[in-house]
């Protein structure tokens, strides 16, 4: 029931005018997705997935979605036009994927996994059990997606950063050395005269 | 559980990178911009540490549990992708000084793509391949739009980040249904688990890790992208992703097909020998009617993929060492034939970028044009020059794996190809000149220029011996994995 849920939420995603509601249709997908993982018993998975891609993603996809001004009518256009030849590829490939299916029901034998599934230690949650494998195991690929987000957050300043001219940013410095002799002028004008500065 | 001291020895020219690419990033922020080319030169004795660090005992290593592999073969790829990552930053310098982009991070960016590409050569499980991949992608992706100002550098960079998202989902598509269908990511066990009868979600899982790979070496048909982000990526940036990352992806297409899934040779054969015939036709008919010598250079580079591709459709030692041989002399041609676009600039000081441009070079530019001859002769594959060798090394590899159809094929296209690159030097040599071009600003690029000339000139030939040695060295450590 869940998966299907997610393939229909899913189709909605695409099909839905209003992209506001693609991002909630998008928001239902992920949880029932959670769903999944905690029938499979990763709770730790399906708590990260409402937590990162609910909490965090999704909002943030909602907010996009809400600033810029995108005219989906006109993104639409030159869609009917490519419909036909998109069906027919996706028709075949369908088509070219149901047939090695059948082939292999009749032919093959679904190949035996050569490294068993581990099994969960019971007295292990799988939280634990997660972190006892990235800081070990799997150290370098752990560290090497630490360079992919450093890389990406590079290429974030690079793209988007520039240097404005004429900005007035404060200067604490200059400010903290500030003595009243530079602010403050005293005068004592006479009366009916102004005041020159 | 093996020890991690002993890992980070194995690795440790990965870990030069790293920790250099962030010391760099630190002495740009606090230095800022002007430390451009300070940083640049920085880089490249980097380069040269990392490199020092590939030296060592010849035989293969793992590390990190399997992930990580260090042999002949990672250690052969990892010198080209050095050598080329160095040069390419060299040769931005001018060019980014003068387009007003000359930002600290240029050096940076290429250096952690430089990172990835040696954890790619290096992968040997599914996990750190698309790790690697993600991370030389990534910073490809940032290289392209450098030119944030420009509208066809954005246009460039940001095709090239949809679409190569969408090749490296594809990719991963295909690892989890790998991982579905055997049980594991590890080369070695995959070699055990996949047979010759394989359960068939390998067989559309092996499909989709091709077509991803497929993607970042620009073979046909994921070939879409190339000309379209080279002509709009900086020059310097389109040789960098003519280079380096050929190398590194094509390295990597080898190890998976030949180590991993090893057991699946007659299927992956018939892939890898289409792709490399529909990349050499394309490449050399595409090329003809192009106006734009970038453009020319990426269906040329398609071209060539198609001719290195013949030798791992080959799949035998001899091919496999083909290729490594190809990638070796093809990184230099490219960015040679690139090193002499970037050169060409008009009275205003502007970067030229037509073919029309090239009209009687020989008489602006002696110099230049006789580079330029050098090169298209040798990425034609005439005889004298050192392109013809590589060449026939992967035809030979062909026929003798009895593949006659596939070597007929490419000598043919050769042949096509060699108009267009004929056509380049018709146009350099028998035209009148058209406006003026500028002589070479820099002294270091004309130097490069020079030395990548002659190295591709028969003078080249005095290298043969060593570089035929290395890459037979390293297709064998392959080969007895």
């Amino acid at each position: 029931m869940l998966a299907g849920i997610i393939l229909l939420s899913g189709t909605a995603v695409i099909l839905s005018r209003n992209p506001v509601h693609s991002v909630l249709w998008l928001i239902l997908a992920f949880f029932n997705a959670a769903g999944l993982f905690l029938m499979l018993g990763a709770e730790f998975l399906a708590m990260i997935l409402v937590i990162v891609y609910v909490g965090a993603v999704a909002v943030l996809f909602l907010f996009v979605v809400m600033m810029l001004d995108i005219d989906f009518a006109k993104l639409r256009e030159g869609f009917v036009s490519y419909l036909p030849f998109g069906l027919i590829l996706a028709g075949v490939l369908a088509a070219e994927l149901i047939v090695a299916a059948m082939a292999a029901v009749v032919v093959g034998s679904p190949g035996e996994p050569v490294a068993p599934v581990i099994a969960a230690a019971a007295d292990v949650s799988n939280t634990e059990a997660l972190g006892a494998l990235i800081y070990t195991k799997y150290a370098y690929v752990f560290q090497a997606s630490g360079m992919v987000l450093l890389t990406a957050m590079i290429g974030a300043i690079v793209l988007t950063h520039r240097q404005r001219s004429g900005v007035k940013r404060q200067n604490i410095g200059q400010q903290v050395a500030r003595r009243p002799e530079d602010a403050v002028i005293i005068t004592k004008p006479g009366v009916g005269q102004g005041v020159e500065l | 559980m093996q020890p991690i001291a002993e890992s980070i020895g194995i690795a440790a020219p990965e870990l030069v990178l790293a920790t250099g690419a962030m010391v760099l990033l630190m002495l740009g922020v606090f230095r800022g911009n002007r430390s451009l080319h300070g940083l640049t030169y920085g880089g490249v004795i980097i380069y040269a540490i990392a490199g020092f660090a590939l030296l060592g005992d010849a035989q293969s290593e793992l590390a990190f549990d399997g992930l990580y592999i260090a042999d002949d073969f990672s250690a052969y790829l990892k010198v080209l992708i050095f050598a080329a990552a160095a040069i390419c930053s060299i040769i931005a310098l001018p060019y980014l000084v003068r387009a007003r982009s000359d930002k600290f991070e240029y050096p940076v960016l290429i250096m952690l793509g430089a990172l990835g590409m040696s954890m790619m050569v290096s992968a040997n499980d599914l996990l750190s391949l698309y790790i690697g991949l993600e991370l030389q992608s990534l910073a490809a992706y940032v290289l392209a739009a450098f030119h944030r100002n420009e509208a066809s550098s954005s246009e460039a960079g940001l095709k090239y980040f949809v679409l190569g998202a969408l090749a490296s989902g594809i990719l991963l598509y295909g690892v989890s249904l790998v991982y579905g269908f055997t049980g594991t990511t590890d080369f070695r066990l995959l070699q055990v688990a996949v047979t010759e009868t394989p359960a068939v979600g390998t067989v559309i899982g092996l499909v989709f890790i091709l077509a991803g790979l497929a993607f970042k070496v620009s073979a046909v048909p994921f070939h879409m992208w190339t000309p379209d982000v080279y002509q709009g990526a900086p020059t310097p940036v389109a040789a960098f992703f003519a280079s380096a990352p050929k190398a590194a992806a094509m390295g990597l297409l080898v190890r998976v097909c030949m180590d991993a899934f090893g057991g699946m040779m007659s299927e992956w054969q018939q892939i890898i020998a289409f792709m490399a015939i529909a990349s050499m036709v394309l490449g050399a008919v595409g090329a003809i009617g192009q106006r734009s010598i970038k453009r020319l250079l990426a269906y040329s580079s398609i071209n060539n993929i198609g001719f290195a591709l013949i030798g791992l459709a080959a799949a035998s030692e001899l091919g496999i060492s083909g290729v490594l041989f190809y990638m070796a002399i093809y990184l230099p041609m490219t960015i040679g034939a690139f090193l002499v676009v970037l050169s060409l600039r008009g009275a205003d000081g502007r970067p030229l970028d037509t073919m029309n441009s090239l009209k009687g070079l020989s008489k602006t530019r002696p110099g230049l044009a006789i580079a330029l001859l050098i090169f298209m002769f040798s990425l034609a594959g005439i005889p004298p020059l050192f392109g013809f060798w590589p060449k026939f090394a992967v035809f030979n590899a062909a026929i003798d794996a009895e593949m006659y159809v596939l070597a007929v094929i490419g000598v043919v296209t050769s042949v096509v190809g060699a108009f267009y690159y004929l056509r380049i030097i018709k146009l350099a040599y028998f035209d009148e000149p058209e406006g003026t071009v500028l002589p070479q600003e820099s002294r270091v690029n004309g130097a490069l220029l020079a030395g990548i000339a002659v190295f591709c000139s028969p003078l080249g030939l005095f290298l043969m011996g060593p570089i035929t040695v290395a890459a037979a060295r390293a297709a064998r450590a392959m080969l007895t994995f």
